[in-house]
Order: structure tokens, then sequence, then C-alpha cells
């Protein structure tokens, strides 16, 4: 058995979740090798050396890698992959582009965003928004998987393993990348924060989000929000927590101004200790806070930052 | 230029479901369903481009048994053209899902196809990823912007940082982020028009594709519940309580 593991980064870094996706790589069994894709991405390589588990890293080092276009990436991925009992993938924006393509043309299934891993060919899946938890076992030869980066521990970093080079050059003709935009942040990584404090339609407009900013600062939290407040436009669409934005489980999570709608809940709902922040006191969030505070986010907001 | 809307009837996505005793699935008895919110979002996008004289015909399809045709008409009454049901009792995976509509871009030879990111069901995130490799076609996926310009198409794609915009050789794969558009409203006139045109009924066996799937739904459990919290009445308790019962910050 050999599971192969997409390393998830930026060009500029390894991601926190590349150590997590090893985690769950480990209760598939067998050895682990890392394939890390990208241009210019040699110190990544070396990052993903590190990590506790890993038995090998292959480096595509092109820059037909370098924005992670799908048509690329998979054709890379099904031609290094073949020979593996598993791919894995995070279920970020990244992962949930090119892998689907990869089990396609494969011709096998995909397991999509994994919670759990029970044995080699079964895993564990939320579906309705994470209202239903599906077991589900794969009898494909080839078990193409996402992982919840969310769900998993970070495994230790005290390894090094050998690094190999690839010369696979896949480029389709017919995607090209353009150009992005990214939103600037000097917090922790939404996804990867310990705290996350997230406002909602009840900050009323984008500029109250700096209310959050002072405790977020404190705190070193990220800061995220609901999709009625990106829907309104008060902040960018990369900070929506649900199940239609990013999955976030940190050890605290604090939401100001949100009812606790289903579809943000899936997204958040794995928090350790979750604090909601409302006027409304049926809000559906009371139901899953841990701590729940009654009242006017505009009073407790600037007190909350003086005293912690 | 022809698009291709493949549609998907799920369950509505206020309602709150519940597992079934037996854990065999999630109950759907009497539950309200309705287009998959991700999948209007793209019927939207293609009627918009036929308004703006960029298509000339938008054909939706669904999959599934009869009921689904309710969503079909309902496509139609937003303003595309006309339906295609592909008729199968069997509860298919993205994979199967990929390759019957791929069989059915071979027939339709479409120029783009618009497809919701996931549905709200199954959350899987697959068909038009799929789809896309199984036709060769580019993709872009979680789009939140289509420019289409002769024969290229320029996606913005939502992605973890920020953005991404992409162009694409047509004929194309995309599937739709929530920010891409808001859906109408379908008029009553509209939904009466819309059962006058056409709407095509094709078994899956013709397709000529294996529909059974190697993946095995052992059981479905209802997530675990939290336990229901406390509420404080000022902020010093709230900073107190987080500081030394849970120890969070």
């Amino acid at each position: 058995m050999t599971v192969l593991v997409y390393a998830e980064h930026d060009n500029n870094a390894l991601k926190g979740d590349t150590a997590k996706l090893i985690s769950a790589a480990t209760q598939m069994g067998g050895d682990i090798h890392v394939l890390v894709a990208g241009s210019d991405c040699a110190g990544i390589a070396e990052a993903a050396a590190k990590i506790d588990g890993v038995a090998k890293v292959v480096v595509a080092d092109n820059e037909a890698y370098g924005h992670q276009l799908a048509e690329n990436i998979a054709e890379l991925v099904v031609e290094l992959g073949k020979d593996y009992d598993h791919i894995v993938a995070s279920a970020s924006t990244t992962g949930k582009n090119f892998m689907p393509r990869v089990a396609a043309l494969l011709d096998v299934a995909q397991i999509s965003d994994i919670i759990g891993v029970e044995s080699p060919d079964t895993f564990v899946r939320p579906i309705y928004a994470g209202n239903a938890i599906a077991t589900v076992q794969s009898e494909d030869t080839i078990k193409v998987i996402t992982v919840r980066a969310a769900s998993f521990d970070a495994v230790g970093q005290d390894n090094s393993a050998p690094v190999e080079a690839s010369d696979a050059v896949k480029t389709s003709e017919k995607s090209s990348f353009v150009d992005e935009q990214l939103t600037e942040s000097e917090r922790p990584e939404l996804s990867a924060a310990d705290i996350v404090i997230s406002g909602g339609r009840g900050m009323q407009n984008g500029e109250n989000f700096s209310l959050l900013e002072g405790i977020a600062d404190k705190l070193a939290a990220a800061i995220g929000a609901s999709r009625a407040a990106v829907d309104a436009g008060f902040v960018p669409n990369d900070m929506q927590v649900g199940q239609t934005g990013k999955i976030v489980a940190p050890q605290l999570y604090i939401a100001v101004g949100i009812s606790g709608a289903i579809q943000h809940l899936a997204g958040m709902k794995d928090s350790k200790v979750i604090v909601a922040i409302n006027k409304d006191e049926e809000a559906p969030i009371f139901q899953v806070a841990d701590y729940g505070l009654v009242g006017d986010l505009f009073d407790i907001l600037p007190e909350l930052e003086k005293s912690i | 230029m022809k698009i291709l809307v493949p549609v998907k009837r799920a369950i509505d996505y206020n309602v709150k479901v519940r597992v079934k005793a037996d854990y065999s699935g999630v109950d759907l008895a009497n539950a309200k369903m309705a287009i998959n919110p991700f999948c209007e979002i793209a019927v939207e996008e293609a009627v918009k481009l036929k308004e703006q004289g960029v298509a000339t015909e938008v054909v939706v399809v669904s999959i599934g048994d009869k009921s689904c045709q309710e969503q079909i008409r309902t496509a139609l009454a937003l303003g595309a053209d006309r339906g295609i049901q592909i008729d199968t009792d069997e509860k298919l995976d993205s994979l199967q899902i990929a390759k019957l509509l791929s069989k059915l871009v071979e027939k339709e030879s479409p120029d783009l196809v618009i497809l919701g990111k996931q549905s709200i069901d199954s959350d899987n995130n697959q068909t038009g990823q799929m789809l896309a490799a199984l036709t060769g076609m580019p993709q872009g996926t979680f789009a939140s912007k289509v420019d289409i310009d002769d024969n290229k198409v320029k996606v913005t794609r939502e992605i973890d940082g920020g953005l991404q915009t992409v162009q694409l050789d047509l004929p194309a794969v995309i599937t739709t982020d929530l920010r891409l558009n808001e859906p109408r409203y379908a008029s009553l006139p509209n939904i009466m028009k819309a059962k006058r045109k056409p709407l095509d009924v094709m078994p899956a066996a013709d397709f000529g594709v294996d529909l059974s799937s190697k993946v095995k739904v052992l059981k479905v459990n209802p997530p675990a519940q939290r336990e229901g919290g406390v509420k404080v009445d000022s902020v010093a308790e709230l900073v107190d309580k987080l500081k030394n019962e849970a120890k969070v910050i």
C-alpha cells in the first residue's frame, strides 16, 4: 500500500494543512509519498520532507504548475498516481478543483471531504451541510480522496525524507492563468487559526468589522464572516465560514451578530468552544454555543477588547 | 452558441434533515424539494447570456426519475428553452452522472456547460470537474464572474486566498459559486409558458453507461450533538469563563 499526498502550498510556503493530510494518510496505511507541484518550489519540497511519516517527496517544479491549473495538475497527478492505492489532497479550493478531474481520468469515484478514516477503504464524511454523517466504503482500485484538514491533527516535523525530482510536464493549451487578487492579511489563516472571531449581518456594514480587529489582534485570531455578511458586501468572500465557504474547527470560535443558519453551522460547529454574541436571544446560534451573551454587539465588542 | 445546464432536484435548503431510524440514509419522504441553489445560479447565468445575445439556446438537463421534471419545468420558467430528463431510478454517484452528461455533450455539442459547484445534499463538488475531464474540456470552477469573448471565456474563480482569473478555450465547463448572480423568480405567465416548452425523456439505459457504483454507503448517522451551553450576563463573566473554565484564551 502506498499513499500519494498532494502538498498544499501557495508557491511561497507549505501550508499547515499538509501535515494534517499526512495524519489522515497514516491511517490509510503504507508508505506515504508527498507530491509538491509548483513553480520554483524547492523550498516547499524541503519543508514537506520534514513532516513525520513521509517516506519520499516528489517535486514537479515547472512553470506549468505555478498557478495550480486543474488541467495541468490533474494530468500530472494521474501520471504519477496511477500506481498508488490512495491519492489524497486537501478539500481546499485547489484540491476540490483538480481531484475530481483526476478521479474521472482514472475512472474511479472520489470520496470528498472526509473527516475520518475507518480502514483503508472505509471513510467518514458529512453530507447535507453536516446534518448527517455518512460512512462509505470504496471498492475502487485507487481511492481518490479529499480530506477536511480541520478534522485531523497535524503530525510532527522531525523527519528528513529524500526528495526526488520529477520531470513530467503537462501543459494544456486550453486554459491559461490571467491574474489573481489575493486578500492581504497579517492575521493567521482562517482555516488554520486557533481562535476565530466572525461577524454576521448584525455588524451592519464593512467598517464595523474594525470592531473585531482589535480583539483579533489581542487574541492572535483570524477574522471570519457569515454568508450574509459576505453577500451584503461587508467583507470579501474568502472570509466566509460555512458549507459553501471555509470549514474551521478552532479552539475558540466567537460568533458576533450571526444568527446561526444551517449553512453557517456546517462550517464551524466542530469548534472546541463556541461563543455567541447576539441581541436576539432566540437566535439558533445559542443552541450550539457554550457561552452565550445576549446584548448589543456595539456595546459588547469595545468592552470585550478592553477586558482581554 | 448553445449552453447546456445540468440541474439537480435536491432537498430545499431550509429543511433541517433527519437521519432515518435504521441509519440507512436521510428521511426524504414528504420533504420539500427544489432546484439545488447552485444549479439555479447556473440557469440564471445561462439565461442572462441568452438575454445578452451571447447564447442562442439554453438546454436544461436533469437525471433522475419523473419527479425531476418539476425542476426542469422550473428552469424552463426561468428562461431555458428546452429540457431533457435522463430517466433512471438508480441513485447515481457523480462519476456516473458525469458519464451520462458526457454522452449528452457528444449528442448536443454545446459550446458551454454550466453546472452548480456542488449539490447541498451530497456536498460532493465533483460533477463539473469530472465532466470536464471526460469530455477533455477545460474547466472554470467556483465562478463568480464569466466573460465570453469570441471563442474564449474568462472566468473569475473564488479561491481560498481571494480570486483567480483564468482564460479557457470554448467549449468549456463552468461551475457556479454563490456570488455569480442573483437568480430571478419565475413569473406566473412564464410558469404557464414553461408547460408548453419541449421536454424530452431519454432512458439512461440508452446511453451505454455502466450505472453501478463502486462506493457503498454503509450507514448514515446523525452528527454528534453539542451540549447546550450557558448564557452569561456580562463581558467580565464571559472573559472569566474563557480564561478559567474553558482555558482557551
